[in-house]
């Protein structure tokens, strides 16, 4: 157990009935780590963050905390340091904005005086005395993530945090995770959209049918499925001829002629050797673009 | 498991303050202040007399007021406290707090205790009020004894109240089984003792009657308040079949704590699985 890890998943398995929605996930979480958990609805990602949150009971296997056990009566203590966002977080219709953030800053033991502040730092400071009656779904997320926050929590879950927010509202939500993370806190999020997530996590596990399918940064996802690529080749359809010619002997998997350009599939390792063959084709090549291959392909489509 | 105090006392001083600011406690207090007035006033009516008679007879008749109306009102009161968070999903969010299952059952009854407990006293406590003036020191003692007993009543249903509210899967099931709770304590439990001891002629019934009457927190109230006023014991007739050794009233009062104890405890139980 390395001691660099906050959260320690051991052969974790969580059944409901008949239908396994954890099937044996190990994971470690590293501390300051910006962490993506991504799959499908069902894939087993909210079950996992409940029973991080020691919401839920393991069938069989542990998940420890700071070395705390979820189960452990223990753990309310590390639970004060643990901010949770539920996926479509409910609160209080007939709080207020600054009531509700009061109420949960008293049962984490936090001081009231954050809870304004708190509201300035997610953009709801002049509807903090409305009831949350009035909110719109993406007001009711921006408090829910307030509440998150209270107490100065050194660990995050963050369950679909941007659900219901606006494009502005996402870019302002990943600032303020960005500042977090520099502050050294640790933050788990979990996204059906991979696309929204990939370029702002350190790491992150792919989860399907209870499991962690893979699991690393990006890049090294990438390169561990190892796709092809794809160029887009745009010439005159005259010249389509001299492309296939000059890429012939090189270990290009697939080219395709469409409309006004030429599709071409090759492995990563040929990729320059293509551009340079390209390029040699001496002003022939009117555009070229590169379509790297997307996770979401491999994990979501189905397997190479 | 420790039990934190202060984290019961967040959750019950939210619960208390809902009912405070949604008029909740006010409007259960006005009924009962009018509901007192009206029986002080016009209870004797059927003796073919309009005015204040005496206390005695303006307390049975708010007992069998009382019967009906503060299981009811407890049960609507509870029945939504723990599977209206679940179904409605603030559940989850605030068992994610440092706060125990067993600590935020506890401070949803004493916060929805607490709102009742008001409602009956100041109600109640509004209409001897106004009747003080015709009462002496035993007339307000036995009043007194009427609004504590009430008070006790409500926290009984209250607790069975909030064992339904843990037991039911939805809303829905919670609110039918409150209905059919009250139905059975308050209207079908004494018909089926009086048809068994009918039935039997009153050959077995008569022993273990008293008994079976403990078995339902209305009638425990009913015998708390009725047998201590001589006027009224004789009027029901009550002191033919209740023995004096069961009837006194510190007796009476543990059975009652234990209708309070004994739901809340099963809740407990079951929400911790």
């Amino acid at each position: 157990m390395s001691s660099a890890a906050i959260v320690h998943a051991r052969q974790v398995v969580r059944r409901f009935g008949a239908v396994c929605a954890v099937d044996g996930v190990d994971l470690e979480v590293r501390r300051g780590e910006l962490f993506g958990l991504i799959g499908h609805n069902g894939a087993g990602k909210s079950t996992l963050f409940k029973m991080m949150l020691g919401l839920l009971a393991p069938s069989a296997g542990e998940i420890r905390i700071d070395g705390v056990a979820t189960i452990d009566t223990g753990f309310r203590e590390v639970r004060r340091r643990i901010g949770y966002l539920p996926e479509n977080v409910v609160l209080y219709d007939n709080l207020s904005g600054l009531e509700t953030l009061r109420f949960f800053a008293a049962l984490k033991g936090a001081d009231k005086a954050e809870c304004a502040p708190l509201l300035e730092r997610v953009g709801l400071d002049a509807a903090g005395k409305r009831r949350v009656r009035d909110y719109s779904k993406g007001m009711r997320q921006r408090l829910g993530f307030a509440q998150a926050l209270l107490g100065r929590p050194h660990l995050l879950f963050l369950d679909e945090p941007t659900n219901g927010l606006d494009p502005e509202a996402i870019r302002e939500f990943y600032a303020i995770l960005g500042e977090l993370k520099a502050q050294g806190v640790t933050i788990i999020l979990s996204s059906h959209i991979l696309a929204e997530i990939q370029q702002r996590v350190d790491r992150l596990a792919v989860m399907a049918n209870g499991r962690i399918q893979a699991l690393g940064s990006v890049q090294a996802l990438r390169e561990q499925v190892d796709l092809p690529l794809w160029f887009e080749v745009r010439v005159a359809p005259a010249d389509f001829e001299a492309v296939r010619a000059a890429l012939g002997h090189l270990a290009v998997s697939a080219i395709e002629a469409r409309d006004d350009h030429i599709a071409v599939q090759c492995r990563r390792e040929s990729k320059m050797a293509v551009i340079e063959a390209l390029a040699a084709l001496d002003g022939k090549v009117l555009d070229l673009s590169v379509r790297e291959p997307s996770l979401e392909d491999v994990f979501f489509v189905g397997r190479p | 498991m420790t039990l934190e105090l202060r984290q019961i006392a967040i959750i019950a001083g939210k619960e208390f303050r809902d009912r405070l600011r949604n008029r909740w406690v006010l409007a259960v207090a006005l009924i009962f202040t009018a509901f007192a007035l009206v029986i002080a006033y016009f209870g004797a009516a059927q003796q073919g007399s309009v005015g204040f008679s005496s206390i005695e007879l303006t307390i049975a008749s708010l007992v069998s007021l009382v019967i009906y109306l503060i299981p009811l009102i407890s049960l609507v009161l509870g029945f939504d406290a723990i599977v209206g968070e679940r179904e409605r999903g603030s559940l989850e969010l605030l068992l994610s707090m440092p706060l125990t299952r067993l600590e935020l059952l506890l401070g949803k009854y004493l916060g929805l205790a607490a709102a009742l407990t008001v409602s009956t006293v100041v109600g109640f406590g509004l209409a001897g009020a106004i009747l003080t003036a015709r009462l002496d020191a035993n007339a307000l003692f036995h009043y007194a004894g009427f609004m504590l007993s009430s008070v006790l009543l409500g926290m009984a249903f209250l607790s069975l109240a909030l064992m339904i509210s843990v037991l039911s899967a939805d809303r829905t099931r919670a609110s039918g089984l409150a209905i059919a709770l009250w139905f059975f304590f308050v209207l079908v439990f004494d018909l089926l003792l009086l048809g068994a001891l009918v039935a039997t002629g009153g050959q077995y019934g008569g022993e273990i009657f008293p008994w079976l009457m403990l078995l339902n927190p209305t009638d425990v109230f009913r015998v708390l308040n009725v047998f201590s006023l001589d006027e009224v014991s004789t009027l029901y007739g009550l002191a033919t079949v209740f023995p004096a050794g069961l009837a006194a009233l510190w007796k009476l009062g543990m059975v009652m704590v234990i209708w309070i104890a004994a739901p809340l405890g099963v809740a407990a139980w079951r929400f911790k699985q």
